[in-house]
């Protein structure tokens, strides 16, 4: 601090007055202290900064968002009440607030959607990061970027018309109504395989050639060498990319509320219908419910249970790759 | 010191490339009129060379001489990489390992490899000794015995005796080196390839997998590729001299055998100048 003070001159000159070293061109030596401002620097410094700052302030701003209101609906409707009751009939005169119901529903849609997004997702990032040649990569990753690209909406009524309507009820015959939460578990794992296969492949492609070429020399094959040195070296990036999906499967909210059903009821099977957390959210939001009312509360004291669910999954992993990871 | 362990009578005979080497009595690989090419771009041209059992034959060579090219294609790892294609025939005890039907995954666990830079996998010591056989599908009585057994005979087992459990990233970079050694030798393979195994260790390290070379030699077939010329009058019986040739027509570069010698030849009495350039030190 105090060096930043002092002009350079003064410092050099009193060296050279005391017969202190010199340089090669017969000056004193600059202080290395009196380093030149570099404005730049700073700019650069404070918007990296604020760039980072937003990602963090707007988390902290959402968990007061929900808090706030949250603590007002838990002041009114016991925590256990909430967490483990049966029923949910918030607009009902006689009301409950048990939660359970919307539990189950997203649930069930997103260990559907799991399902089939993790084994689909993860063999496309093998197939593109250990197996494609280019050509095929060429054709493979711009399809899955266009299903990452599709609308939810667009997903939400292809579940409910073509799944559910013409594949379940028409050609399937199945026993259903006019939702399901595997109709929309299904069609919500189709939206996911890209993030998993994208952000899977970045991490095993990732992985050094030469633990490939050490696998290779020692009779492994493709498949081998694929799920047993690739793949664990690349368990970290994996988890993240499965975590991604569950925490968008657990939020995806247009998909389910157009073709899971509307009906806050405990779901036993695949067939039934359900309204999920988000489903709910959605539903209640559309403006019917008086701001500071009860019912308007139950809103986020649901948005919190699914950021806490989310937080826990994140928590879950990180957990997990610490102990199983295989770091290069 | 290396020749004289070497008790195979000396023949001279001209080989088609005009490099002129021993007869190796007991061959167990043989390299017939091999050129190794990159798509259009061809790295070598017609090799002919044999490598002696219980013998260490290095490649030495300049810089982009096609040494390195050579030895991946002694167990197919150039399959790994697309547009590499071998022409010429590369036997092993008498069979073409670019033959139609030749399975590229028993080639390679009959002939293992070690890498200029150790790549030990990030898993624990024991396992990465224990993967070779387990993905093999090898009958093993006892892994535990197999394990030490390969650390032993690559002369690391009394250093990571306590600590088999522990990741093989933690070892120093000559044990790492070691690691994969005891790696290779654990599907029992015939041949050992290795590419400047020594490239990025300090010179005790070097020394140790010298050493340890010479006690593999007993039992293996042993393939080296190196910039060091010491290394190869240390360790070799026998060495083969590449270089880079460029064609005064075309300005194409590509590899070719210049001399391939028992190792006291090739660094004492050199057939060809260029041997004569490279190892006395006025080129390369």
């Amino acid at each position: 601090m105090l060096a930043d003070t002092t002009a350079p001159g003064t410092e050099a000159s009193t060296t050279a007055s005391t017969g202190g070293p010199t340089t090669s061109s017969g000056r004193p030596p600059r202080s290395l202290f009196a380093g030149r401002p570099r404005p730049g620097e700073a700019v650069i410094r404070l918007v990296l900064r604020l760039a980072a700052g937003v990602a963090i302030v707007t988390t902290i701003g959402i968990l007061i968002a929900l808090l706030i209101p949250a603590i007002g609906f838990f002041r009114e409707v016991p925590v256990v009440d909430f967490l483990f009751g049966d029923r949910w009939a918030p607009r009902f005169a006689d009301a409950s607030f048990g939660v359970i119901p919307l539990v189950t529903a997203t649930a069930w849609t997103t260990a559907i959607a799991l399902l089939v997004a993790v084994p689909l997702g993860l063999g496309a990032a093998i197939l593109l990061s250990e197996y494609a040649r280019p050509g095929l990569r060429k054709v493979l990753k711009p399809i899955l970027e266009v299903l990452a690209g599709v609308p939810t909406v667009v997903y939400g009524f292809f579940a409910l018309q073509f799944i559910q309507a013409t594949v379940f009820r028409e050609w399937l015959q199945l026993d259903t109504g006019a939702f399901s939460v595997l109709a929309a578990g299904l069609v919500m794992g189709i939206m996911i395989i890209p993030t998993i296969a994208s952000i899977s492949e970045d991490a095993m492609s990732a992985v050094p050639m030469s633990l490939r070429q050490g696998s290779a020399a020692l009779g492994a094959n493709r498949m081998q060498t694929s799920l047993r040195v690739v793949f664990p070296a690349a368990l970290s990036g994996v988890m993240a990319a499965v975590v991604l999906g569950i925490s968008r499967a657990v939020g995806e909210t247009m998909i389910v509320a157009i073709a899971a059903g509307n009906q806050a009821r405990i779901v036993t099977g695949p067939l039934e219908q359900g309204q999920t957390m988000t489903g709910f959210i959605a539903s209640a939001a559309l403006g019917d419910s008086r701001v500071g009312s009860l019912e308007y509360d139950t809103l986020y004291a649901v948005g919190l249970l699914l950021f806490a669910i989310t937080l826990l999954v994140n928590f879950i992993s990180i957990r997990l790759v610490r102990r199983f990871r295989q770091a290069y | 010191m290396s020749s004289s362990a070497d008790s195979a009578p000396m023949h001279l005979r001209a080989t088609q490339s005009g490099a002129v080497g021993p007869v190796v009595t007991r061959p167990v690989m043989r390299v017939e009129g091999v050129d190794v090419y990159y798509g259009d771009f061809r790295a070598v041209t017609d090799v002919n060379l044999e490598f002696g059992l219980n013998e260490i034959t290095a490649l030495i060579g300049p810089s982009g001489c096609g040494k390195s090219t050579l030895l991946r294609s002694l167990n197919r790892m150039n399959d790994l990489i697309d547009g590499a294609r071998v022409e010429g025939e590369i036997l092993f005890h008498g069979e073409n390992i670019y033959g139609k039907g030749v399975d590229p995954i028993e080639v390679r666990r009959r002939i293992g490899m070690v890498f200029q830079k150790p790549n030990p996998f990030p898993k624990s010591i024991y396992d990465n000794i224990a993967y070779g056989p387990r993905v093999t599908g090898m009958r093993v009585d006892s892994m535990d015995d197999l394990v030490e057994e390969s650390l032993t005979r690559a002369a690391l087992w009394d250093e990571v005796k306590d600590k088999l459990k522990q990741s093989a990233l933690g070892l120093s970079g000559g044990q790492q080196q070691r690691l994969c050694i005891a790696r290779a030798i654990s599907v029992r393979p015939d041949v050992i390839l290795m590419d400047e195994p020594c490239a990025s260790l300090d010179p005790i390290a070097t020394m140790r997998i010298e050493d340890l070379m010479q006690e593999l030699r007993e039992q293996y077939t042993i393939v080296i590729v190196t910039h060091n010329m010491q290394q190869a009058a240390r360790v070799a019986d026998r060495t083969a001299f590449f270089t880079a040739q460029v064609s005064e027509g075309t300005g194409a570069r590509t590899g070719v055998l210049v001399e391939y010698g028992t190792t006291a030849q090739i660094f004492e009495d050199p057939q060809d100048q260029r041997t004569e350039d490279y190892i006395s030190g006025r080129f390369g």
